[in-house]
């Protein structure tokens, strides 16, 4: 293979070097495994995606004339649970984080390559699950399966459901294990931690997320499961047990686990910004801990969501303080990139569109979180539409914005071909304008006093609701034009250079899409992350993609 | 890793493994064997991490519920068998000898030692989980199997103690289900070291296993005294 001819080597790449089915369902190259989520997890963003139609539908009158209440429940819970638990979670880790780890590191694959390819195929099997239940009649516990109504009342398939999530869980524990191994033993010679790029700080901390959470929630579904399906008794009051306990259990994961549906989003907006800012992204130290300080202060404030579920005062209190203490890493990254920004000639490419969409709704999103974590507040809030509201922002308008940035900005790299320019910052436009329409107005339900969850609501709030539906219709758009012509690109995209956005990482130095093997030579890292050297600046000036002809300005 | 050889490969375009004399295979994406050998190591003792968390959420369910029903758990805890839980108690730390020794054995490279070591443990585990397996069925015996044909004769607070019941069969079941997959693990072992695959320069699998059976071991040396000896110095004493 060292004799291969240099003509040869150009063309080969990941996705020709071998062909048939076989060599994807068995590939252990991270490259291709990023590939086989990226299917499997559009696949279960368009069942949530259809989900969310039906809900929307439904609302747009205020009688319940589509769906009945018991249908009604049974869509949102597996809106929430595919969104979740098959979406939200594995979305950029699994694609973006399998796909760039190793390239951006200079390494030739994840530590662990079978472990890898293992943990598709055990995403793919809770995957399995969680089809099932959608086609023999659902679930209607909502995503958070509470007791003691899962365990004793509900008439859905809730052990299913659990084991849904509780075998998702162990592909996501893999994935974490496989990257914090990775980023320790597998960096290129000179490649100091505090020369990696954000998104690997990013992803890190989510590593250690997944690995440290994403048990107690296995062990959380398996005594749901024990005593759902076997009378095995902890915490329905009948068997002497105390509901609030799986409370805490549950969000002892299920808070952190947003951390592991933003923080990679967060990795991706650092690269985008740095990028077509063309600039160091400013603060890079305060940055990668702030990473670190949420991975770790988030798993200490679990308990604002129990603030209503007869948690002590006291308890509530130290609760707030921490969540508004958690705020403030959050608030590091917004204001570190607005300065990357500042005095920057800012390229305003279709990755760049998303990831200032990102700070914008992250921000109103990361805001009414303070709200919802004033213990006085939260009463009149909780369960209300200001906190689907909430969520939303930061789950729709942060992490899928930052998904798409992603997806957008690696592109490229992935397929080694261009979208269309034009049609791609008309879909994210759309997707800015239909989501703050679908989503403000629900804050505003939420503050009258719209509890969220029902079919049915007085007409007084229609207004609103339409507002939302139509908007939801919009964002749908958002989402189906990418949907269309990124497909299209992959035959008649233009051909894409090795760095078509005069980016600095690692993964931009090799071919796209990168050869099997990554690099046909090491790396050796001998400059700080960043580096914008007077080449990379030159080619951006040149480069046919750029919009502005200001380039020149880096501070 | 001082006394690991530095075997870098550079070779452009690398694809496949490479065996090297000794040092079973080193997997084309690392450098070298000692970066594998660091990389499986951390990343045993990461899996271990986690395996803390998996066992620490029923922990913290044991830890709330004693503290509010003691007299409950005190009680039920009574009806467990002392000297069956200390029989295995003394079975497991034994296990864990033998499966020091089997990994001492590797090292040196005595493979008869080693296979006859991991034998000796997969015996004790077997032993444990035949033991695990009669307490379980005596319990169902007795109706104290929390659920719909559940009772606790000349129990205190007879109504709290079911949930002691239903954390111990949660707590040992899943410890024995850990038991149960090291069994099939140590098979496996035990037939690779009987046809030579471990040397003395090669044997991480076995000191892996090793990691993970000890972790095993001393999640049991937790259970037992949580489980079996709540109550025995008061008044229900010993029997
Ligand atoms: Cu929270």
């Amino acid at each position: 293979m060292i004799t291969a001819t240099a003509t040869k080597k150009e063309t080969k790449n990941y996705l020709n070097a071998e062909s048939g089915l076989k060599s994807w369902l068995l590939t252990q190259d991270h490259k291709r495994i990023a590939i086989l989520y990226l299917i499997a997890v559009t696949a279960f963003f368009i069942v949530g995606g259809l989900m969310a139609v039906l809900i929307r539908l439904e609302l747009a009158t205020p009688a319940g004339d589509l769906l009945d209440s018991n249908t009604y429940n049974k869509v949102f819970t597996m809106h929430g649970v595919v969104m979740i638990f098959f979406f939200l979670i594995p979305s950029i880790p699994a694609i973006l984080g399998n796909f760039l780890l190793p390239l951006m590191i200079g390494a030739k694959d994840l530590a662990f390559p079978r472990i890898n390819l293992l943990s598709w195929y055990v995403y793919m099997l809770g995957g399995c699950f969680g089809v099932f239940v959608l086609i023999t009649g659902g679930v209607d516990t909502g995503w958070t399966f509470y007791t003691p109504f899962s365990t004793t009342y509900s008439n859905g398939y809730v052990v299913m459901t659990a084991m849904a999530a509780f075998i998702n869980g162990f592909s996501s524990i893999l994935t974490g294990l496989n990257f914090i191994v990775t980023v320790h033993r597998m960096r290129a010679p000179g490649l100091t931690w505090f020369r990696l790029p954000l998104f690997v700080w990013a992803h890190y901390a989510t590593s250690v997320i997944m690995i440290l959470g994403t048990p107690v929630i296995a062990v959380t579904l398996f005594l749901l499961m024990l005593e759902r399906g076997l009378h095995i008794g902890f915490f329905d009051p009948a068997y002497g047990g105390d509901p609030v306990l799986f409370q805490h259990l549950f969000w002892f994961y299920s808070h952190p686990a947003v951390y592991i549906m933003i923080l990679p989003s967060m990795g991706v907006i650092s690269e985008v910004v740095s990028t077509f800012c063309s600039k160091k992204p400013f603060g890079y130290t305060f940055i990668a801990f702030s990473s670190v300080a949420i991975a770790v202060f988030g798993f200490l404030v679990w308990g604002h969501h129990l603030y209503v579920s007869s948690q002590s005062a006291y308890a509530g209190m130290v609760f707030s303080i921490l969540s508004y203490i958690v705020a403030i890493p959050s608030a590091i990254k917004i204001f570190n990139w607005a300065a990357t920004m500042f005095k920057g000639s800012v390229r305003l490419e279709t990755p760049m569109l998303y990831a200032l969409g990102f700070m914008g709704l992250f921000t109103v999103g990361g805001l009414t979180g303070l709200f919802l974590a004033a213990m006085g507040l939260d009463v009149h809030l909780t369960d209300t539409y200001f906190v689907v509201a909430h969520f939303h922002y930061v789950m729709v308008g942060g992490a899928i914005m930052g998904y798409m940035a992603g997806i957008h900005f690696w592109w490229p790299k992935m397929t080694g071909r261009m979208y269309p320019e034009v049609w791609s910052k008309v879909a994210a436009g759309l997707t800015f304008i239909g989501f703050n329409l679908t989503f403000f107005p629900q804050f505003i339900l939420g503050y009258m006093g719209m509890p969220r969850r029902y079919h049915v609501y007085p007409p007084e709030f229609q207004v609103f609701n339409v507002l939302s539906s139509a908007g939801a219709s919009i964002l749908g758009l958002g989402y189906l034009i990418p949907g269309i012509y990124l497909i299209w690109s992959l035959k008649y995209g233009k051909l894409a250079g090795p760095n078509p956005w005069g980016a600095t990482g690692l993964e931009w130095q090799t071919a796209s899409p990168p050869p099997t093997e990554n690099f046909e030579i090491t790396p050796v890292v001998t400059t700080e992350a960043y580096e914008y050297t007077p080449q990379i600046l030159a080619m951006i000036d040149s480069s046919p993609t750029q919009t502005t002809k200001e380039v020149t300005h880096v501070g | 890793m001082a006394n690991e050889p530095a075997v870098a490969l550079h070779e452009a375009g690398h694809t496949g493994a490479h065996a090297h004399p000794g040092y079973g295979e080193v997997r084309h994406h690392f450098e070298s064997y000692a970066q594998q050998k660091d990389a499986s190591t951390i990343g045993m003792w990461v899996f271990l991490l986690t395996e803390l968390m998996f066992f620490g959420g029923m922990f913290m369910a044991y830890f709330v519920y004693r503290q509010w029903y003691p007299d409950a758990f005190a009680s039920a805890s009574l009806k467990t068998n002392l000297w069956l839980g200390a029989f295995n108690t003394t079975v497991l730390i034994c296990s864990s000898l033998t499966m020091a020794m089997a990994v001492h054995s590797a090292s040196t490279g005595k493979r008869l030692l080693l296979v006859g070591f991991l034998i000796a443990t997969l015996v004790l585990g077997s032993a444990f989980l035949g033991v695990k397996a009669y307490e379980y069925h005596d319990k169902w015996v007795h109706h104290e199997i929390p659920g719909e044909h559940y009772e606790c004769e000349g129990c205190v607070d007879a109504g709290h103690t079911s949930l002691f019941f239903a954390l111990y069969f949660g707590m040992t079941g899943l410890h024995a289900s850990h038991m149960i997959i090291g069994a099939f693990i140590l098979l496996v072992l035990i037939w690779q070291s009987y046809k030579g695959k471990f040397s003395a320069k090669w044997y991480t699998p076995i000191e892996l296993f090793g990691l993970y059976w000890h972790f095993v071991d001393i999640v049991w040396i937790f259970l037992f005294p949580l489980l079996y000896l709540i109550d025995r110095s008061g008044k229900g004493g010993i029997h």
